[in-house]
């Protein structure tokens, strides 16, 4: 059924329109007299400022490797990261660690450890597969390079961004 | 030449110095920088920052940083300029190229228009005016009238269905305009009895404002109720200006929503920056309009002109400190009072600009021929009646 939308009825003021345009710009002088002032906070000047203090705990910022209390780096190259990698951003090539080392006991260790932060799509699932905690992600979000070699980031470099990390890996907590 | 040898060189040479001053030193330095205040303000206006980044380039110049003056960003239409310079400048196949070229050309027309307007009071005993002509507002709307050819042309010549159209609202939006902004002006002519903007100005600033009559022969009843209708032309005439110079409540011919960006669609590089420059050049020559017309040129009150008079009241006062300076320090200020008029009226064209939404074209037409045209018309009788009967 047909019905009728009655179009509204204006008054001479609102036909003359002017007043209108006039409280029109009030608003839009508001908002630009607050700017000036500085009332108005929106926008982050970023190199200046950052957000760093009020990013979360858990961020996934750059993945990094790990070393544990006694310097020990904790991968063990087991591969489980780079197999789970949906874009394969991770190379490792495994070695075993030579007899007569202080780690001899672990066995095999990472000979290279290579992450791409061009393909890394920052994920974590590296870091949620890895069974030795050696893989963690950072809050490191600025990751830029000029040329693509400078983007892979290779063993010293993501020992260098990881550091230390302390107390028992999780599997071998007993309160955990 | 024989015809050149009867004109005293200094006259030559007092017209090359003024136009080169209006132009290279004054309005493209002041194009350029509308279009930063543009962005400056939009982006205040609607709660963003706006381009604050680019300095001076001194990096080229070995130093370690960018100059950053004031508040950041002042380098931007620099960087503007050599981004426009550098970009390849294209050429569609199958337009009409003759046209295509023409087009920007004259899109920079505008800026031969403010040859006719007065800019300053006197300097050294010179004019401010490059072509003080006694019929110079007729000057100024036969030279901004060509500019739709501008828009027509680039239409046209683009060979594209968008230009095309963007081409022809543009016309009929001209022409609309054009008459009430000729209309309107008229009851300021009548009253000021004469077409010559020096002398209107000349005027304004001895007897008051247009729309300020305080002082000399605006103190009368007539002048008074002369505001009315110089009121209603002031609103018609600034209306008009927008209309002519497609700023936004009436952009029209480039909205980008409809059709994707108007007659300028298929230029690019310099081409394109000779429009969007030209569009400001217009804005400058419209706004300098009103001020010339409506709010005194280069006149305030309490400063003197050229030759160190000001108005009676403010001269009995400050006689003594007028003569202390010399008059072409005076003539100077006078430049930078109406520069500074010129100014304000742009920043209020940006501020409408961010605040009107766009109208549709049925409107735009209604507005310009049902109720502009015929408003002003009546308003020339009003001010012939007043003019006629309220004796001053």
């Amino acid at each position: 059924m047909a019905y009728v939308v009655p179009r509204p009825e204006l008054t001479l003021k609102e036909k003359a329109y002017l007043p209108s345009i006039i409280s029109g710009l009030k608003i839009t002088f508001g908002h630009f007299k607050k700017m000036l002032q500085g009332k108005t906070k929106v926008t982050m000047q970023y190199p200046e400022e950052k957000w760093d203090a009020e990013l979360p705990e858990y961020y996934r910022g750059a993945p990094t490797l790990v070393k544990d209390d006694h310097d020990r780096e904790r991968c063990v190259a087991c591969q489980l990261c780079e197999f789970i990698c949906p874009p394969r951003a991770i190379t490792i090539t495994p070695e075993e660690i030579p007899a007569g080392e202080r780690f001899e006991k672990v066995e095999k260790r990472p000979a290279e450890f290579k992450i791409d932060m061009i393909r890394c799509i920052y994920c974590g699932m590296c870091e949620e597969v890895c069974p030795e905690q050696a893989i963690y992600l950072r809050k490191d979000y600025a990751i830029t390079g000029i040329t693509r070699a400078e983007m892979v980031h290779d063993k010293k470099k993501l020992y260098e961004l990881g550091g230390v990390f302390k107390g028992l890996i999780h599997k071998w907590n007993p309160e955990k | 030449m024989p015809f050149l040898t009867a004109i005293p060189w200094e006259m030559i040479a007092w017209a090359i110095g003024k136009a080169v001053f209006v132009i290279f030193l004054v309005v493209l330095p002041m194009v350029s920088y509308t279009v930063y205040a543009e962005r400056r303000v939009s982006a205040a206006i609607q709660d963003r920052v706006g381009p604050n980044r680019t300095g001076f380039p001194t990096t080229l110049l070995g130093f370690k940083k960018d100059m950053q003056l004031f508040l950041g960003g002042l380098g931007q239409p620099i960087a503007d300029a050599v981004k426009f310079i550098l970009k390849e400048d294209f050429t569609p196949g199958g337009v009409k190229q003759f046209y295509f070229w023409l087009a920007p050309c004259l899109a920079m027309l505008p800026l031969v228009s403010l040859a006719f307007v007065p800019f300053g009071s006197s300097f050294l005993g010179e004019k401010m005016v490059i072509a003080d002509v006694n019929v110079s507002v007729l000057g100024v709307f036969a030279v901004t009238g060509v500019g739709v050819y501008a828009i027509v042309l680039a239409g046209w010549a683009s060979n594209s269905k968008y230009p095309f159209l963007g081409g022809i609202r543009s016309t009929s939006q001209m022409i609309a305009y054009e008459l009430s902004m000729g209309m309107s002006i008229i009851p300021v002519l009548m009253a000021q009895q004469t077409m010559q903007m020096s002398h209107i100005v000349q005027n304004q600033a001895e007897n008051g404002w247009t729309l300020l009559p305080l002082w000399g022969h605006g103190l009368s009843l007539q002048s008074w109720l002369l505001l009315i209708p110089f009121g209603i032309s002031f609103i018609i005439f600034t209306i008009s200006v927008f209309a002519e110079t497609n700023r936004l409540p009436f952009d029209l011919p480039e909205s980008e929503t409809e059709l994707v960006a108007g007659y300028h669609t298929e230029y690019s590089s310099m081409k394109f920056a000779l429009f969007f420059l030209g569009e400001y050049t217009a804005m400058i020559v419209g706004s300098s309009l009103i001020v010339v017309f409506f709010l005194g040129g280069w006149s305030l009150p309490f400063i003197p002109d050229g030759q160190g008079h000001a108005t009676p009241f403010f001269q009995s006062i400050f006689g003594g400190l007028y003569e202390m300076l010399p008059n072409w320090f005076w003539g100077l200020v006078n430049i930078t009072v109406f520069f500074g008029k010129v100014a304000a009226v742009l920043v209020f064209f940006i501020w409408v600009r961010w605040t009107l939404p766009r109208f549709r074209f049925d409107q735009l037409m209604r507005i310009g021929w049902l109720y502009l045209f015929e408003i002003a018309l009546v308003n020339i009788f009003i001010t012939a009646a007043i003019l006629a009967f309220a004796g001053k």
